[in-house]
């Protein structure tokens, strides 16, 4: 389920300003990945508003002890804040649990652009036992290996290259 | 629904069993043999850290005594921890840091899966998105242990006396207490027993692979989960994690 699609959820929010809060998010960025926005990366799962009429902003975490969801979350109330938002709430939730799949198509495209390679479709259906297999966002070769199951955050695999034997990191299917 | 202060000792166990094994792999931070193993561990480490916050908030808020995450993890003493005994015991050599984190982490990833149908829905919500984590944990561990149990004699040796020492710790994970049975009743927790055969099925395999022996079920170490007797490692541990919190108990920032 694409994050914008579960916008409509409680859809009495004007449109107007369901979209400027939208936009706003798309400028908050993931702090270990550049250019990749909270949106983009699928944890920002509604806006809506409440019984009240106030925007209420849901995000899910990626990982539950990823140190960035805090950094994140206040990027977003600051965001907010920024466009005129002080009064929507911000608020979290747990289930559905957060996939890679959300990711949406840009956003796998920015994690190319930053060396990554995103992660294959479908989380959570990799086999036990041999990591999968991954080209090389870099010059595309399926010659790779993993190296390391878990690499500098928990989300990312390091793998190497045998084509362009340049190394590079995997953003792991949950 | 279960009575508050079941369901508060029931999120105990839960939440500490992570806790403890989130610290005791912490311990390996500028030690691992080698650096990408440090950052496996270290982040798993850190899953382990973020599903015990999520667990001891939980805990805290059904408790309804004003404790939260931070007052739970470093304000309760030994006797109130509730987590199995295979999580508290020292890391060892690298092999026994290995096949303790496997040997959970199978457990884990049945209890989470069955947990993910409780009928608490908070709870069920959190150990849906743990279940996620810990797939991850097992197939690096279990790779691991193959690994180690499939590599040189040394290795080997070291694997099998690893598994040998651990194994009457693991009667604990699937013996039901009442607390259990409540639980199971009231649908908010698995019947402990039922997760052994999805345990064996993992831990058989990678076993086989690893050419290490099953130990043979002997006399079984239990008293952590009630909290009756835990070793005395655990009060080091805690000595260690809480002699921050304690000896500035007014701090509010760090
Ligand atoms: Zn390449």
């Amino acid at each position: 389920m694409p994050p914008h699609g579960s916008s409509t959820a409680g859809a009495e929010l004007a449109p107007e300003v369901r979209e400027a809060i939208w936009r706003a998010l798309e400028e908050v960025y993931d702090p270990e990945i550049p250019n990749l926005s909270v949106v983009d990366l699928g944890i920002v799962r509604r806006v809506a508003a409440d019984a009240d009429g106030t925007p209420v902003v849901t995000i899910t975490p990626t990982y539950t002890g990823c140190p960035a969801t805090q950094v994140i979350a206040l990027a977003v109330r600051a965001a907010l804040d920024r466009a005129g938002f002080r009064h929507a709430r911000l608020e979290t939730a747990l289930a559905p649990p957060w996939t890679t799949d959300w990711i949406t198509e840009r956003g796998r495209e920015r994690l190319r652009e930053a060396g990554i390679a995103p992660p294959l479709q479908s989380g959570g259906k990799e086999r036990f036992g041999a990591p999968p297999e991954v080209p090389c966002p870099r010059c595309g070769s399926a010659e790779t290996e993993c190296i390391a199951e878990f690499g500098a955050t928990a989300c990312k695999a390091l793998y190497r290259c045998r084509g362009c034997l340049e190394p590079f990191e995997y953003f792991k299917c949950l | 629904m279960a009575a508050g202060a079941e369901l508060f000792s029931y999120l105990l166990r839960l939440g500490d069993d992570a806790l403890i094994l989130g610290q005791r792999l912490s311990e390996l931070v500028g030690r691992a043999p080698e650096i990408e193993e440090e950052m496996a561990l270290i982040n798993i480490s850190l899953d382990l850290i973020g599903q015990a916050r999520l667990l001891l908030s939980y805990a805290g808020e059904v408790e309804g005594a004003g404790r939260d995450e931070d007052d739970l993890a470093y304000l309760r003493d030994v006797l109130d921890f509730r987590n199995h005994l295979l999580v508290e015991l020292p890391n060892g050599d690298f092999a026994h840091t290995i096949c303790r984190l496997f040997l959970v982490s199978a457990f884990k990833e049945q209890q989470y899966e069955a947990l993910a149908r409780s009928r608490d829905e908070r709870l069920a919500a959190i150990a849906a998105k743990a279940l996620k984590e810990v797939r991850y944990h097992v197939r690096h561990s279990g790779a691991w242990m193959v690994r180690l149990g499939d590599g040189t004699e040394e290795s080997h040796a070291r694997a099998q006396r690893a598994l040998d020492a651990l194994w009457m710790y693991t009667g604990e994970l699937f013996t039901p207490d009442a607390l259990d049975r409540a639980m199971a009743e009231a649908g908010v927790g698995p019947d402990v027993a039922a997760l052994k055969p999805g345990w064996d099925e993992r831990v058989n395999a990678v076993l086989r692979e690893a050419t290490l022996r099953r130990p043979e079920d002997g006399w079984m170490q239990s008293g952590g989960k009630d909290g009756r007797m835990h070793t005395e490692h655990l009060g080091h541990i805690l000595a260690e994690m809480q002699f921050l919190r304690r000896a500035y108990p007014d701090a509010t920032a760090w």
